[in-house]
């Protein structure tokens, strides 16, 4: 039995030690927001945050979590409403969306270490969670203006 | 006369082999009454309590998940599993019975209570340095824990190895029984970082390299060595890290986990040293300062000092290699599978991203310390606190594993290349798999 924090919320799973983080959020504790892709930690779509930093759930160990504070494209924001995800609709960015969780789960992570990212940083840190759709652009105008919107706030405070 | 000769090597052999039982053998030491708590000071109690943390005792003396110095590790060492005994107060499966000169003796000796030599796995040839106030202190701190009733597994040492009497033949050819001995042109700080290294954490007990027998080869003091699996790199002006080990940067590495500079304490016999010792709130800042005060000298950090802003700038470059169009397959392997959280800009690295380029797994002439990690992840309670690295054992070939490690010793450093990599990832893949 493995005991974490799960968007804030303390959960004890069943799952064995070696079972992929992913398919604990996803099949055990039903948040279905997290996406598939690869399976293989080289697309990005199972992007979640361990202890506020992206990371790809579906070749994280449950038991290497244990204790640790998970995050889900659900509990990014309590309503929703992360300036990414704001960027995100603003933008349109998503076409199919399927990766989009994973994007923006990356995204924040970037912005958390880069504030005012370059595009070298974007491509750098963003390099590995792709989009069949080719919304990259879309992508690097949404951080773009979230980066913007964020670094406003902070002055704003 | 060739009987006469015969008859005179059999006796030579057996007054030899009974003079040898006759040095090996120890008297049992009475069993006691468990001791009465109120018979150790608080102060002492407390000393010993830093005292177990520094030296690490629950690394060994716990099984995965167990109680706390109620024993049950098994240590792999080359001639077979060794398991950390029951050292709480239990007195039939622990060490309730033993008297402080029993204990004493184990420390100092390598003999337990009843009269059998220890393995020495167990490091009494570094506690044989401690103080008798800190054998004492140590003494008083695991009387006075809760009794733990609890059988370690049998050990795995294959006969003859197993003949307790003949770890005799091993102290002689290489323990001997001394006290710790400072050196008066250095200072105080210095010495109680070098006390703490030989007699209390042990840190030659992997940074040693062996010889066959198993013992530390003492003229190449901390010259680095393989330890389950991982490399324990030198701790010496021979360590091959990018920029040198300086005071701050082991202070924060012992303390914390993670150096700035230099990466994680993530290897399997490093994360405990950090976790069950010098990160545990007991142990005074003071003692950790002392052992980086004590390696950043024998590791001559402050001559290598000169060029660390330019190797860490030349490291941050590099660190963008493959965030653009990339023709180069292997950039774009580790593109995807790396980069997103490997990649630094501006002046530092990030203490969140460790810069590979500045890692020793890089460096060192084997890939063990790269292909380690990338194949186990690693845990949020190793290395850095929090930071969780996925584990591509399931998800990277043999061969994938192999392209990246040739990869980045390519483009990270001037070194040359290490060679036969693939098997290299398969023979650790298979000690992996073995190991679950």
């Amino acid at each position: 039995m493995t005991t974490f924090n799960l968007n804030g919320r303390a959960v004890s799973v069943h799952s064995p030690d070696d079972a992929p983080l992913l398919w604990v959020i996803r099949d055990e504790l039903g948040l279905t927001g997290t996406k598939f892709g690869c399976g293989i930690g080289c697309c990005g779509a199972c992007t979640v945050h361990v202890e506020g930093r992206a990371t790809r759930s579906c070749i994280t160990p449950v038991g290497a979590i244990a204790g640790a504070e998970v995050t889900t494209i659900e509990g990014l924001d309590p309503a929703g409403k992360h300036p990414l995800q704001t960027a995100w609709i603003e933008l349109q960015v998503p076409q199919c969306g399927y990766c989009q969780s994973g994007q923006i789960m990356q995204a924040a992570t970037l912005l958390k270490d880069y504030p005012n990212p370059t595009d070298q940083d974007i491509n750098a840190v963003m390099a590995g969670s792709l989009c069949r759709c080719m919304t990259y652009i879309r992508i690097r105008k949404a951080i773009k203006l979230a980066a913007s919107r964020m670094q406003e706030g902070a002055r704003g405070e | 006369m060739t009987r006469r000769i015969a008859i005179a090597v059999v006796a030579i052999a057996f007054i030899g082999l009974v003079g040898f039982c006759i040095l090996a053998w120890r008297p049992a030491i009475a069993p006691i009454e468990p001791p009465n708590q109120a018979s150790f000071t608080a102060e002492s109690i407390a000393k010993g309590e830093i005292l177990s943390a520094e030296g690490h005792c629950v690394s060994c003396h716990i099984r995965p998940g167990g109680q706390p110095l109620a024993g049950g590790y098994g240590v792999n060492t080359p001639f077979g599993v060794i398991y950390g005994t029951n050292i709480t107060p239990d007195p039939q499966t622990g060490i309730g019975q033993w008297s402080l000169a029993a204990f004493t003796r184990a420390m100092r000796e390598g003999v337990s209570r009843d009269g059998h030599h220890l393995y020495a796995a167990f490091p009494y040839n570094a506690f044989t340095e401690l103080s008798d106030d800190d054998i004492n202190a140590l003494y008083a701190y695991l009387m006075t824990r809760a009794p733990v009733s609890a059988t370690i597994p049998p050990n795995t040492v294959p006969f003859p190895l197993n003949i307790r009497l003949l770890e005799e033949g091993w102290k002689i050819l290489f323990f001997r029984k001394k006290s710790f001995q400072p050196d008066p042109a250095k200072s105080a700080e210095w010495n109680r970082g070098a006390y703490l290294s030989e007699a209390v954490s042990d840190c030659g007990g992997c940074h040693t390299p062996r010889n066959a027998l198993g013992a530390e080869e003492l003229r190449h003091a901390y010259a680095g060595a393989v330890v389950d699996h991982w490399i324990a790199p030198p701790l010496t002006d021979t360590n091959p890290s990018p920029v040198p080990w300086t005071q701050e940067e082991l202070f924060s590495y012992l303390r914390s986990g993670v150096g700035g500079l230099h990466g994680a304490a993530i290897a399997a016999t490093m994360t405990p040293v950090v976790r069950d010792a010098l990160d545990v709130p007991v142990v005074p800042d003071a003692d950790v300062r002392a052992l980086a005060t004590y390696f950043s000298d024998i590791n001559h950090a402050s001559v290598h000092a000169s060029d660390a802003e330019a190797v860490t700038k030349r490291a941050i470059e590099r660190s963008a290699l493959g965030s653009g169009q990339e023709y180069d397959p292997d950039a774009n392997l580790y593109a995807s599978a790396c980069m997103s959280c490997h990649y630094n800009s501006g002046t530092a690295p990030l203490v969140a991203r460790p810069e590979l380029g500045l890692n020793s797994a890089l460096t060192l002439p084997e890939p063990t310390n790269f292909i380690q990690p990338v194949l186990r992840g690693i845990g949020s309670r190793d290395g850095a606190p929090g930071l969780v690295m996925p584990a591509y054992a399931s998800a990277l070939t043999d061969a994938d594993v192999a392209r990246l490690a040739a990869y980045l010793r390519r483009t990270r450093t001037t070194l040359p290349p290490w060679t036969d990599l693939e098997k290299k990832v398969a023979s650790a893949r298979r000690e992996l798999t073995a190991s679950r």
